[in-house]
């Protein structure tokens, strides 16, 4: 979309995007596919897991020493970024192109990446209460100690929400019609649920398979999420692999993001 | 019933629809269209690929008018007017709206020109106040929103979930939403398609009250009756190109055919007695009847001449041309239609 030629003068109101906003919250709670896969499933996961017992067990062979109960924590944030980032965000974006939502917002004073915008910051709220609510059940209720590195903590989740939205964005951009969408999300969701540790914790992968998951968004997510609960800031590596993620499919999305 | 009620609300409480008029920057736009037309449209091309669209279009549109653009599927007539309202970029011509360049200006005309689209559905899970609410957040100076909603006769379903609404209920928000930003301009992209006649009906008198809040309106559509009811100028695209211009009864009797006259005469005549007439084409006998075409006073004119040599028209017929007459011929100009317009 080239850019307007905007004059101060002509720029839409201010109330407009706060509406947007109020809008699309109102959409979500109704029809709440991310309130429901974003936050309830995780968090049902975690009561389910924590409820279980025998999680809290160390894992043989991490180091510092770590349960599988607090190892979920991070894996379990990774899911809420998956489901409202790769599965929520790109269906309601690519289903408001396809019926032609986007192109009869760029009718009005209002550009469609107005749109974008509201839905972004809806789905990171959401995704934000989801994470609160998982470390603080999880420290509340299930031996979990809280994270000791909380800034470090902060930027981790962050920076994995952004390398999360960044490629929720590119699916939104790339895929031709919502069903498209769905399968990269769920394909996705395999693929990056694996190597964040869902099935199998980090710490008892081969190396080869640590190799590759270091690489992956999740992977660095969990690393240095579970570094900041342990009490030491995290590494730069994982950082650095997380914003690398976020810059390069961020700017893929912009440059190939269709409105219509 | 309840639709007169209706236009009567649009009447008293208009108000609602023109405090932009008041507004400095607003009266400005409004002296600057009186030196304009509302819409200029000049040798406007636009093409898809290898496929053109739009070959060469060019019309204008007068402030306070109900413009109509005419044209069998895929004649142009949707490129046309997304060139129009800036959704697209034209490959070659000008466009002039409202004095101001669709492309350069959009920002500017996006808060002035009210646009229907033709396809596109708005969110499901928002409720006809909401959605209403929502687009009027988007304008610098939007029409009172429950009024609006009381207008488009609403009212009783303002609290509706979109996807439980009618299809004329469909329309009649989209058309809400052409118009809460208080345009000077609206253009309506098949405006009826898919309605029943009486949601059809409705359709049409709400945009007459429209026009007669001084709104100029772009009307796209296939459908003869709706521009005969309510265009007072239409073009006619075919393949990309205009093929004419005119009002509705105007196109009908210069490109329909003319009107017809079918009489038994009580005597038999000479065949010039009509044939030289000004404004007759063709006289041809069928059996005792007797078949005039021609343009203009026709029946006075073959009356009077008859009268003359005394000869009475006797079982008479009339069929005048319609807009769809003219619009068959001017779109098939290969078909046998063609050959019956030539005068011999």
């Amino acid at each position: 979309m080239s850019a307007p030629a905007a004059t101060l003068s002509h720029r839409p109101p201010r109330r407009a995007l706060k509406e947007l906003i109020i809008t699309e919250a109102k959409c979500a709670w109704r029809i709440p596919v991310a309130l429901a896969l974003g936050v309830l499933v995780p968090v049902i996961i975690l009561v389910i897991l924590g409820s279980a017992g025998g999680l809290q067990k160390t894992i043989p062979g991490s180091n510092p020493p770590v349960t599988y109960m607090t190892n979920i924590v991070p894996v379990l944030i990774g899911m809420v970024l998956v489901m409202i980032a790769l599965i929520s965000l790109p269906t309601v974006l690519v289903n408001q192109r396809e019926h032609a939502f986007l192109r009869r917002l760029s009718t009005t004073p209002v550009a469609p990446r107005w749109l974008l915008a509201a839905q972004v910051v809806v789905n990171f709220v959401l995704a934000v209460v989801a994470m609160i609510l998982i470390v603080a059940g999880a420290t509340l209720f299930y031996h979990v100690s809280a994270p000791a590195q909380l800034g470090g903590f902060v930027l981790s989740a962050l920076l994995a929400t952004a390398a999360l939205f960044a490629i929720g964005l590119f699916i939104a951009a790339v895929a031709a019609n919502p069903a498209v969408s769905a399968v990269l999300g769920t394909l996705l969701f395999y693929a990056l649920m694996f190597f964040a540790g869902l099935y199998v914790p980090r710490q008892s992968m081969s190396v080869t398979t640590r190799h590759i998951s270091d690489f992956t968004p999740l992977g660095a997510g969990v690393h240095a999420m579970l570094s900041s609960i342990q009490g030491s800031f995290p590494p730069a590596q994982p950082l650095l692999v997380m914003a690398a993620w976020a810059v390069v499919f961020g700017l893929a999305a912009v440059k190939l993001f269709r409105w219509e | 019933m309840r639709e007169l009620d209706i236009n009567e609300d649009w009447q008293l409480k208009g108000d609602a629809m023109a405090p932009a008029v008041h507004t400095p920057e607003s009266r400005e736009v409004t002296s600057r269209s009186l030196a304009h037309p509302a819409i200029g449209v000049s040798g406007l091309r636009k093409s898809y690929g290898s496929t053109l669209a739009v070959k060469d279009v060019s019309f204008e549109v007068e402030d306070g008018e109900i413009f109509g653009i005419l044209g069998p599927n895929g004649a142009g007539k949707t490129t046309t007017v997304e060139c129009i309202s800036g959704l697209r970029k034209p490959d070659g011509g000008t466009i002039s709206v409202l004095g101001l360049d669709p492309q350069r200006d959009r920002a500017a005309l996006r808060e002035r020109v009210g646009v229907q689209l033709q396809e596109g559905t708005l969110r499901w899970q928002l409720t006809v106040a909401e959605t209403v609410h929502l687009f009027a957040s988007f304008y610098p100076q939007p029409a009172y929103t429950e009024e609006l909603i009381e207008v488009l006769g609403l009212g009783p379903k303002r609290n509706t979930y979109y996807r439980r609404l009618s299809g004329g209920q469909k329309q009649r928000l989209s058309i809400a939403l052409a118009l809460v930003g208080n345009p000077q301009i609206a253009i309506l992209d098949e405006l009826t398609t898919g309605l029943d006649p009486q949601a059809r009906r409705e359709t049409w008198r709400l945009i007459e009250s429209v026009r007669d809040r001084g709104i100029t309106i772009l009307l796209v559509t296939h459908f003869m009756d709706e521009a005969e009811r309510l265009c007072n100028r239409v073009a006619v695209i075919d393949s990309g190109r205009v093929v004419a211009l005119g009002t509705p009864v105007g196109l009908a009797e210069r490109e329909g055919g003319g009107n017809h006259m079918c009489f038994r005469p009580s005597r038999p005549f000479d065949d010039r007695v009509l044939t030289g007439l000004a404004g007759v084409d063709r006289v041809e006998h069928e059996g005792p009847r007797m078949a005039v075409s021609g343009t203009g006073e026709l029946v006075n004119a073959v009356v009077h001449a008859l009268n003359a040599v005394g000869v009475e028209a006797l079982e008479v017929q009339l069929d005048s041309a319609t807009l769809e007459d003219a619009f068959l011929r001017l779109v098939q100009p290969s078909s046998k239609g063609r050959e019956e317009v030539t005068t011999p």
